[in-house]
C-alpha cells in the first residue's frame, strides 16, 4: 500500500486511508472546520492519485473507525458478501470507477458487487468521480422496494407530500396535504415533521390523515417523522403506522446521540412487521446528511462523505422504504455554498443507490447558506436526470416548521414533466381517478386543493 | 389612470410592438386578448408615490371548488398553499414574494447591524474572535469567544458583581435586533429596575456573536446573570425573531442545558415591549432559585 504521491515533482505524504480519504474529498467547509481537509488543491489531487491505486482490500483492511471501537464499522463489516469481496478485492478504486460507467456493466452487475463493498470503498469511489460521472453511473442503478406503493419503477419519480406547520395544527397540515395531492405529490410517503414528539400525538396525527387516505383510497403510506422510540409507544398504543421513521448517522457516537443503536432498530422493524399497516416488505425510513456527525461533535475525524456513506451502510441492514438525506440543511459550517450542496446530494445519491438503497435526495438549502432557489433547482435537475427516486415536496418550497427551503410541488411537477417521469403506477392511476392527471401531465384541476370538498 | 392599469397597459403596448415587429399580428386586438385577463399574479401600485409593491397575499386559484374553503385553509396554515401556477410553475407574484422573503432572510444574516443603531441605543460595540463574517458562519467556535480586544473593553468598560448583565448579539439575524431591541430593552431595564434588581451600567454590543459569548463575559465581570438578546437563524416567514438566552453563574463546565431560553420574540410572536417585561420577571426568578436553564425548570415545578 502506498500513501505518497508526486505530483508537479513535489512528494504528498499521507498519514492513513483515512488521510487519504479526507483530503481526496471535494472541498466543503465542515472538512475544514473539522481539519481533515485538503490544504491545497494540488494536495486534493495528489489523495486522489493515491486513492486511485489503494486496492479495495486495502481499504478493507483499514477500515476508518476501527471494528472493535464503533458499532457502524461492524454492521458494516459484519453484513458484507465475503465471496463478493473476495472475488473483487484486488481491483483498485480506479478500477472500480470504471468498472460502474462501463457500457457492458448492467444494473444487476452492480447490485451484485454492492454486496461486496464496504462503505469506504463506495466513499472513496465518489471522490474520484465528476458530478457528471456521478450522476451517469447513478443513472444506471435502480433499487426497488415496496411497502404499499412501489418505489424506483423504471420512469417513475415519486414525492414525499411534507405539510409541516409550525405549531402541528392537524387541519393546516392536511391543508398542505391536499395542496400537495392536486399536484401529484404524495406517492412516496406523506410524511409529516412533528414539533412535539408524543406518543399520544401521533397516534392522533396518523388517524387523522390515515382517515383520509382511507376516505379517498389514496395508495400510499403516512409517516410522522418523530423518534423512533416515539413510534414504537405509538404502535403499542395502536397506532396506525405503515412506516417507521429514525435519524441515523455514521459514527456510533453520532447515533448514540440520536438516541439509537442497531439492536433498537431491529426491534422497531420487528415491531412495525408485526403491528404495523403497510404491507411491507420495506418498513423503515431514514434521514441522514452530510454534516451531522461535525454538528454533533461526533466524526472522530474522518471526512463528511465518508460518514455519509457509512450512514447508508449502516441503514440497508435494515431493509429501508426510504432513505433520503438532507444535506444542505445543517448550514454555512458544514455546506457552505450552492456549489457544495449540489455536489454532496449527488455523491449522496450515488453512494446510496451502490449500497443498493432506495435512494431519494432533499436539495435543500438554509438562510445563513450561500446558496439560493437557482442552486437548489439545479440540484434538483441533475439529480432526477440521475435517477433519485424521489424528492420532497414543500408548499412553495417553504418549510415553514424546520425553517428551510426544499423541493417545492410546483418543483417536483416540474421536473416530471420536463424529463418524462410519471407518478408511481397506483398512485398515478389515482390522481387520474381524481382528475388532476392525464396523459402524464397535470389537468387544469391540479392546483386546486378545495376538489376535496366535493 | 391608476398606475395599476398603466403598469399592465405599458406591457400590453411591448407585446404588440415585439410581436409587430415579427409580423405576426394581425390587429391590436388578437394580441390584446390574452393579456387581458385580469390576475392577481401581477405587481400592483399600492402607494400614490408610484412604487410597486407586492399584491396582498389572496388565494390565486381560479374558479376554484370553493374559494372559502381555499380561505379556511390558509387561515389554518401560514403555509404557501392555494398558490395556483404557471404550466407547472408558480405564478410571478409568488415567485417574487418567495424572492422577496429569501432576500430579508438572506440580508438579515448578511448585513450588520448599523453603527448608527448602536450608539443610538447607548451600546458599547465589541466583537467576537470571528474576524469576519465569514469566519463566523464557518467557525462556530469563534463566535463562542471574545477577541483580545473586546476582553479588554469588558474589563475597562463593564461593571463588577451586577446582579443583571445585558447582552445584545448580531447572530445570524440583525435585523431581530433592528426589530425588537429598541422596544424590549427598556422594557425590560425598567421591569428590572422596578424590582430593585442591579443592572449593569454597560450594555454590550456583540458582533459575530454566538450565543456562548455570555460565559466569557460573565466570567470576566463577576455577573451573577447574563441575559443575550440574540438574532435568531431566519425563515421566510420572518427574518426578525430574536431569542433571549439567560444563564447563572456560567463557568468552564456550562452546558447548553443550563441555559433558559426565550425564543420567537418578534412582532408575529411574542411581541418585543410584552417579552421585555416577562424577561425581567423571570430573571427575578432566577435570581433567587440561583440556577437557570433545565434545573431552574424542575425546581419550579
Amino acid at each position: 500500500m502506498i500513501l505518497k504521491a508526486n505530483l508537479h515533482n513535489k512528494i504528498y505524504a499521507f498519514n492513513s486511508v483515512k488521510d487519504v480519504l479526507a483530503k481526496a474529498s471535494e472541498e466543503k467547509s465542515g472538512d475544514a472546520l473539522v481539519g481533515v481537509a485538503a490544504n491545497t488543491a494540488s494536495e486534493r489531487v495528489a489523495a486522489k492519485l493515491v486513492l486511485a491505486s489503494l486496492t479495495l482490500e486495502d481499504i478493507y483492511n483499514n477500515p476508518t473507525i476501527p471494528y472493535e471501537s464503533d458499532e457502524v464499522t461492524r454492521v458494516i463489516y459484519d453484513d458484507l458478501n465475503m465471496t463478493v469481496y473476495n472475488r473483487i478485492k484486488g481491483w483498485t478504486v480506479g478500477q472500480l470507477r470504471e468498472y460502474l460507467m462501463e457500457h457492458e456493466t448492467s444494473n444487476d452487475d452492480i447490485l451484485n458487487i454492492s454486496r461486496g463493498l464496504t462503505s469506504e470503498m463506495i466513499a472513496g469511489c465518489a471522490k474520484l468521480m465528476s458530478n457528471l460521472d456521478l450522476a451517469y453511473a447513478s443513472k444506471k442503478m435502480r433499487v426497488q422496494v415496496h411497502c404499499n406503493t412501489t418505489l424506483g419503477v423504471p420512469g417513475t419519480l415519486a414525492f414525499r407530500n411534507q405539510p409541516n406547520h409550525p405549531t402541528d395544527n392537524i387541519e393546516g397540515i392536511m391543508s398542505s396535504i391536499k395542496e400537495g395531492l392536486t399536484y401529484g405529490s404524495g406517492d412516496a410517503v406523506i410524511g409529516i415533521n412533528p414539533v412535539n414528539d408524543d406518543a399520544d400525538q401521533v397516534t392522533r396525527m396518523l388517524d387523522t390523515v390515515k382517515a383520509f387516505i382511507h376516505k379517498w383510497e389514496i395508495p400510499t403510506q403516512a409517516c410522522v417523522l418523530c423518534h423512533v422510540t416515539t413510534t414504537m409507544k405509538a404502535i403499542e398504543l395502536g397506532a396506525q403506522v405503515d412506516v417507521v421513521f429514525q435519524s441515523i448517522a455514521g459514527t456510533q457516537k453520532a447515533n448514540e446521540a440520536f438516541g439509537i443503536d442497531a439492536a433498537l432498530l431491529s426491534q422497531a422493524y420487528d415491531l412495525v412487521t408485526r403491528k404495523g399497516t403497510a404491507a411491507g416488505p420495506n418498513l423503515m425510513y431514514f434521514e441522514t446528511g452530510q454534516g451531522s456527525e461535525v454538528s454533533l461533535d461526533a466524526d472522530l475525524g474522518v471526512d463528511m462523505q465518508t460518514l455519509e456513506a457509512r450512514t447508508y451502510g449502516f441503514g440497508r441492514r435494515f431493509r429501508p422504504f426510504m432513505l433520503n438525506n438532507v444535506s444542505g440543511f445543517i448550514g454555512p459550517e458544514t455546506i457552505y455554498s450552492g456549489r457544495e450542496v449540489i455536489r454532496a446530494d449527488l455523491e449522496d445519491l450515488f453512494m446510496g443507490k451502490l449500497h443498493g438503497i432506495p435512494m431519494g435526495i432533499a436539495p435543500c438549502y438554509t438562510n445563513h447558506m450561500k446558496s439560493d432557489q437557482n442552486d437548489q433547482e439545479l440540484g434538483t435537475l441533475v439529480c432526477a436526470a440521475a435517477g433519485a427516486n424521489y424528492f420532497m415536496g414543500v408548499p412553495g418550497g417553504d418549510d415553514i416548521m424546520l425553517s428551510y427551503q426544499d423541493t417545492s410541488f410546483h418543483d417536483d411537477a416540474t421536473v416530471r414533466e420536463m424529463l418524462g417521469l410519471r407518478p408511481l403506477p397506483e398512485f398515478e392511476r389515482w390522481l387520474e381517478k381524481i382528475g388532476v392527471w392525464k396523459d402524464g401531465q397535470l389537468t387544469k384541476r391540479a392546483g386546486d386543493p378545495s376538489i376535496f370538498e366535493k | 389612470m391608476s398606475t395599476d392599469s398603466a403598469f399592465e397597459k405599458l406591457i400590453v403596448e411591448n407585446v404588440i410592438k415585439e410581436l409587430a415587429r415579427k409580423g405576426m399580428l394581425d390587429g391590436g386586438g388578437a394580441a390584446q386578448q390574452p393579456l387581458a385577463q385580469p390576475t392577481a399574479a401581477r405587481p400592483s401600485a399600492v402607494s400614490d408615490d408610484q412604487a410597486i409593491s407586492l399584491p396582498p397575499d389572496d388565494v390565486l386559484v381560479p374558479d376554484p371548488v370553493s374559494l372559502e374553503e381555499i380561505r379556511a385553509m390558509r387561515r389554518a396554515t401560514p403555509a404557501r398553499i392555494g398558490i395556483w401556477r404557471a404550466g407547472a410553475r408558480p405564478k410571478t407574484v409568488s415567485w417574487l414574494r418567495f424572492l422577496a422573503d429569501h432576500a430579508a432572510a438572506q440580508d438579515a444574516v448578511f448585513t450588520d447591524v448599523s453603527g448608527e443603531f448602536i450608539q443610538r441605543l447607548n451600546l458599547v460595540p465589541i466583537q467576537s474572535a470571528a474576524r469576519d463574517r465569514d469566519e463566523f458562519l464557518t467557525r462556530p467556535g469563534q463566535g463562542r469567544k471574545l477577541s483580545e480586544a473586546a476582553a479588554q473593553t469588558v474589563r475597562e468598560k463593564g461593571q463588577q458583581n451586577a446582579q443583571v448583565q445585558i447582552l445584545v448579539v448580531d447572530g445570524l439575524s440583525s435585523s431581530a435586533i433592528e426589530a425588537n431591541v429598541p422596544d424590549l430593552l427598556p422594557a425590560l431595564v425598567q421591569g428590572l429596575n422596578a424590582q430593585g434588581i442591579k443592572v449593569a451600567s454597560s450594555t454590550f454590543f456583540i458582533k459575530y456573536g454566538r450565543v456562548w459569548v455570555q460565559d466569557p463575559v460573565a466570567m470576566l465581570l463577576n455577573s451573577e446573570v447574563v441575559i443575550s438578546l440574540i438574532g435568531e437563524r431566519p425563515g421566510l416567514v420572518t427574518a426578525d425573531s430574536l431569542s433571549a438566552y439567560i444563564i447563572y453563574r456560567p463557568d468552564a463546565n456550562t452546558v447548553e442545558a443550563d441555559r433558559t431560553v426565550i425564543s420567537n420574540i418578534h412582532k408575529g410572536g411574542i411581541p418585543p415591549a410584552e417579552a421585555g417585561a416577562h424577561l425581567a420577571t423571570l430573571l427575578k426568578q432566577i435570581l433567587a432559585a440561583k440556577v437557570s436553564g433545565v434545573r431552574f425548570t424542575q425546581s419550579t415545578k
